[in-house]
């Protein structure tokens, strides 16, 4: 077997541009999902059950399917409802949709953590509903599922090579198609895990910083 | 219009093909667990090159993703002159994926079980081996449960992924159907609702395991 790594400089616009489209989708689908998840959570806990029904069903629906269905549902079923997406915006909607669905499960645990005292509290100094949301509950709520928040932003990176799947032109994706024309399937998809991998780690690493640092504010306001 | 006969005659297809997804699945989950046990003693072990070594595999398996392991046991498997069956290597790999979860999960089991019952173990006799077998993975086990059949469901959907390496499994027998027939979503639905149906099967024999074997938190 020979090892040809030529085949990977050769072929760097490709593969950059995969690149800066995968950490786009990434980043624009997990954008997207905190929104969906926190809108989501808000309306479960604090609407009606008629509200609140569909989107416990929702949520259900998206953790207990694979990604790779959802997908498919979404890019191959848009047009039945006259939806015909892109596979990017398909993939990024699917992302956010899959997302979300985890997202909402976390901010929910994150507004039940705080006491349920301080927002009686603020009750009854006359405060807003949406004012305490926004002023009491998210500022602490934030600090204590900023783990979980980060620990899925990770989990999603990951889930962006499905995308692939739709024929978006992500890493994957142009990787895949490089080493199918020149065969050289052993350097392209080495390359491939290494650059997740390497992506992956430094992730973790900034959201490990990133919980230390909130983790000494929430030291110092509590001595 | 929402075709509902062609659910009605692709469903004995769909539900057949789903007993490998399960049967992938669950095979894929046995296997990582042994290999999450391991890697989970080695990681917790005395030597610095095991304790290298599980750190190495858990990070790898954790940090790239399945879909990229999958290709690269596909494709490159048989650049090195392994020959084994689509399927075969799709279960391996999603088995090593699995494993480094179910290793990090377990590490937490590990370290709850308190030392003098390890003490205790090896004083009336028993070698290395039993202890691991008999006093700490039953341990381990019922004190992680919750996040071991979480993990479960979470490999029935990543079966999903092998669809993509060729295995014929629900998803890719559901793609053959749609495509075939030209309705998609109704296929697709269908192949979504029997992932969410064993799921809450998995659900509910792990809530069920879970009151059987309920636990006291060790003091």
């Amino acid at each position: 077997m020979s090892f040809n790594p030529a085949i990977l400089t050769d072929n760097w616009r490709e593969i950059l541009d995969g690149m800066l489209l995968t950490i786009l989708i990434w980043v624009v689908g997990t954008a997207l999902g905190l929104v969906i998840g926190l809108v989501v959570a808000i309306v479960q806990l604090f609407t009606n059950r008629w509200f609140a029904a569909p989107l416990t069903f929702y949520v259900a629906l998206m953790r207990g399917t694979p990604f790779l269905i959802q997908l498919f549902v979404i890019y191959y079923g848009g047009p039945f409802f006259g939806l015909d997406l892109t596979p990017l915006v398909a993939g990024v909607a699917g992302l956010a949709l899959y997302g979300g669905a985890y997202f909402s499960e976390i901010f929910r645990a994150g507004f039940l953590s705080v006491p349920v005292g301080q927002i009686e509290a603020a009750r009854m100094m006359g405060i807003s509903r949406l004012a305490i949301v926004r002023h009491v509950q998210l500022p602490q709520m934030l600090v204590i599922i900023l783990p979980a928040l980060a620990n899925m932003t990770v989990l999603l990176s990951k889930e962006t090579a499905v995308l692939s799947v739709i024929t978006v032109n992500e890493l994957t994706s142009v990787i895949q198609s490089i080493g199918s024309t020149t065969f050289a399937f052993a350097e392209t998809l080495l390359f491939l895990a290494l650059v997740y991998w390497a992506f992956l780690e430094i992730v973790t690493a900034a959201a490990r910083r990133l919980e230390k640092r909130v983790g000494r504010f929430m030291l110092r306001t509590q001595g | 219009m929402f075709n509902t006969a062609i659910i009605v005659k692709s469903l004995p297809m769909l539900l057949e093909a789903s007993v490998w997804t399960v049967v992938y699945s669950l095979t894929s989950v046995a296997i990582g667990f042994c290999i999450g046990t391991l890697m989970c003693a080695a990681g917790l072990s005395q030597s610095r090159p095991m304790r290298a070594l599980a750190a190495f595999y858990v990070s790898f398996f954790r940090g790239v993703p399945l879909l990229v392991q999958l290709l690269i046991s596909y494709y490159c498997l048989p650049l090195i002159g392994v020959n084994v069956p689509s399927s075969v290597a799709a279960v391996g790999t999603l088995a090593l994926c699995t494993g480094a979860y179910i290793a990090e999960i377990l590490r937490g089991g590990f370290l709850g079980i308190p030392a003098g019952l390890i003490e205790a173990a090896r004083m009336v006799g028993l070698n290395r081996v039993q202890i691991l077998t008999r006093i700490e993975v039953p341990m381990a086990v019922r004190f992680t449960l919750p996040s071991l059949v979480n993990e479960t469901t979470m490999m029935v959907k990543a079966s999903s992924l092998i669809s993509v390496v060729g295995v014929l499994e629900l998803t890719r027998l559901a793609q053959n159907i749609a495509t075939s027939t030209f309705q998609p979503l109704e296929i697709y639905l269908t192949a979504g609702a029997i992932y969410f149906l064993i799921n809450g099967a998995i659900t509910l024999a792990g809530d069920f395991a879970e009151s059987r074997f309920r636990v006291e938190k060790a003091r």
